[in-house]
């Protein structure tokens, strides 16, 4: 159990910069999903804390130490990786006893350590077996128990899931959530899945060519996003965003087509300033007043529905609506953003507008 | 039917043939080995087994002298085969593992030169160098010992590209967890790719086992006395040039004893390499 702290990491591989100044400080117990695209360098930080990549510039601090320069054995750290990576000639036992052995802890210990870790994850029948008399999910808890067994500071977390078809990820992300909830051990967990992210998070930082684009928890990320990239990346389907204006009075916005949506609150001080306008498919419903829209693609996913439709100038519009549909393709529809779903964006930097 | 019957045929035909091409030259060896010098002298060694069998592997075991010469018992050259085939095989499989683990997982400056100059050498045959060899090895005083007879064998590069290759295939996730499980790079060697590496190991020993088995030139440069003869120079020793009669019963005798290990070897790994291969662990 320990805090970690990262201060102004940097990582640069010959002239390019893959992490240009990252600072968080991860509470104790605190579970944090490091989320953004390929390339984005979430995983490159991962392994920085993990002490499989060189730091570039910054600190990393594990449990109030500084552990730059420190072994990845002497970090107090475990991590789990995508392909598990579990040593093939070995038994399950061995997988889960080999960090421990070398450690020189005593053999009823160990024993006691893995059985333990075994009855956590449910693996006492397979203790004998090889990796590969295992199935995907099993070979998954057992990497899960070689961290477990190690009793370390913070669990690292590199896509474990992706390698997981849809029904066992979901499981064993529920099963995730209640192991570090249960054991209340600091976690660091890189993923491309903003679902496993907005499950698993107590924060998430969002990532995006090395930069933190934003830091929060779940609900502050979809309700506030600070950036236009954070809005399109969390929430499914994907923001809609829209070229605006703030009209001279700064109390609303005017949308191509004439639409004049009305601000929360005015903002004399932007009176007249291009905007970017975002607005979450499942915040517009059907309004006797607003965007007139040409359907043209229904997706019924049964639980709620996903309207693709068209504005007159030519801007799709997705429109999420609770229940199958009532709508069809060709069908004209008026629908409007609900109160206070407005989210104001600079039009050059893509930075949220409060 | 017919035709399929036909085509079920050809290749039994042929497979049956080339067993028995190959074959009959041992069979003729092992027949020899039983029968009396006089009667293989004469040429008109039977097909079938004669009483003598015992006597001439027993002679030739012990090296009691033979009608006309003295050998070196096969007793003597078969352990020094062995020493030398056993030395070549784990030598090299120990060389090779070692330089291509260097190559494969540490970064070092230079590390492609070194690995470019152990491929170099495989475009050496032993033959081409084996003056300067010669020179080297006699200079070390090590003409007529063990490690004379092994040593300049065992540096391989054959082997030190395959073992290179297949720990190219070892996921670089497994070392990484094993770094952060704490295992250095001699436990990673030994815990890890070692076991891996099993079936690989087991495939070239059956082979380097025979290649040393098989030796010739060198053990014929490096060793004069007959203390340190090795089989496969002891029988072409054996046979006298020109006129001199030959002691065939014993020289057969001899052929059959020194097939016997490398039968062995290939015999007893094959096992292991199939047990090997049926486990499928990577």
């Amino acid at each position: 159990m320990a805090t970690v702290e990262i201060r102004n990491v940097r990582k640069s591989y010959g002239p390019v910069e893959a992490i240009k100044g990252i600072d968080i400080a991860i509470q104790d117990g605190e579970f944090l999903v490091l989320l953004g695209p390929s390339g984005c360098g979430k995983s490159t930080l991962l392994r920085m804390v993990a002490g499989l990549e060189g730091i570039t510039g910054g600190e990393i601090a594990i449990g109030g130490r500084v552990v730059n320069h420190l072994d990845p054995k002497d970090r107090d750290i475990a991590m789990v990786f995508q392909n598990y990576a579990l040593y093939p000639h070995m038994t399950v036992f061995d997988n889960m006893a080999y960090g421990l052995k070398i450690r020189g802890i005593p053999k009823a210990e160990i024993r006691a350590r893995v059985d333990k870790a075994a009855e956590i994850l449910e693996l006492g029948r397979f203790l004998d077996r090889r990796p590969s008399q295992l199935s995907g999910g099993q070979r998954q808890r057992v990497a899960m128990g070689r961290a477990i067994v190690r009793e370390p500071a913070a669990f690292l977390f590199d896509e474990p899931l992706s390698n997981l078809d849809a029904k066992l990820r979901t499981q064993m992300r529920v099963e995730i959530k209640r192991l570090q909830d249960r054991l209340g051990i600091t976690s660091l967990y890189v993923t491309h899945d903003q679902v496993e992210a907005m499950t698993l998070a107590d924060r998430i930082l969002v990532m995006n060519h090395g930069v933190a684009e934003q830091i929060g928890t779940p609900l502050e990320v979809y309700q506030r996003p600070a950036s236009l990239f954070v809005a399109g990346f969390i929430g499914s389907p994907p923001m809609n965003v829209l070229d605006g204006r703030i009209d001279d009075r700064g109390e609303a916005v005017l949308v191509p087509g004439g639409q004049r949506l009305p601000l929360p609150r005015p903002r004399p001080t932007d009176a007249g300033r291009p905007v970017k306008l975002g607005i979450r498919p499942e915040h517009m419903a059907v309004a006797a007043a607003g965007f007139s829209i040409e359907i043209e693609l229904v997706e019924a996913l049964g639980a709620d529905t996903v309207v693709y439709g068209r504005l007159p100038d030519g801007e799709t519009l997705l429109v999420r609506m609770a229940g199958i549909p009532t709508v069809r393709e060709r069908d004209r529809l008026t629908v409007a953003p609900q109160d206070g779903a407005l989210h104001l964006f600079d039009a050059v930097t893509g930075r949220r507008i409060e | 039917m017919k035709t399929t019957r036909v085509i079920d045929l050809v290749p039994h035909i042929v497979l049956i043939a080339g067993v028995l091409i190959f074959a009959y030259p041992i069979y003729v060896t092992l027949i020899g080995s039983t029968w009396d010098s006089g009667t293989i002298g004469r040429g008109g060694l039977p097909l079938w087994p004669g009483g003598q069998g015992a006597a001439n592997y027993a002679q030739a075991w012990a090296g009691e002298a033979g009608d006309r010469a003295m050998y070196t018992p096969v007793r003597t050259m078969m352990l020094n085969s062995l020493v030398m085939a056993l030395s070549i095989a784990l030598g090299k499989i120990a060389i090779s593992i070692l330089s291509a683990y260097a190559v494969a997982f540490f970064r070092f400056p230079l590390r492609m030169a070194f690995f470019w100059l152990i491929f170099i050498t495989l475009m050496l045959p032993v033959e081409v160098r084996i003056i300067p060899t010669y020179k080297v090895v006699a200079d070390l005083g090590l003409i007529n010992t063990y490690a004379g007879l092994a040593i300049p064998l065992i540096a391989s590069a054959t082997a030190t590209l395959l073992f290179r290759q297949f720990f190219l295939t070892i996921p670089d996730e497994l070392l990484e967890a094993a770094k952060i499980d704490g295992a250095g790079p001699v436990r990673f060697l030994i815990d890890v790719v070692l076991p891996l590496s099993r079936t690989n190991i087991a495939a070239l020993f059956v082979i380097l086992f025979i290649y040393g088995w098989n030796q010739y030139l060198w053990p014929l440069l490096v060793t004069s006395s007959g203390d340190m003869e090795t089989i496969v120079t002891g029988i072409t020793k054996m046979i006298g040039t020109g006129e001199s009669a030959n002691d065939w019963h014993i020289i057969m005798a001899t052929t059959v004893l020194a097939m016997l290990p490398p039968v062995a070897v290939v015999v007893l790994m094959q096992r292991w390499f199939v047990k090997g291969l049926v486990d499928s662990e990577k």
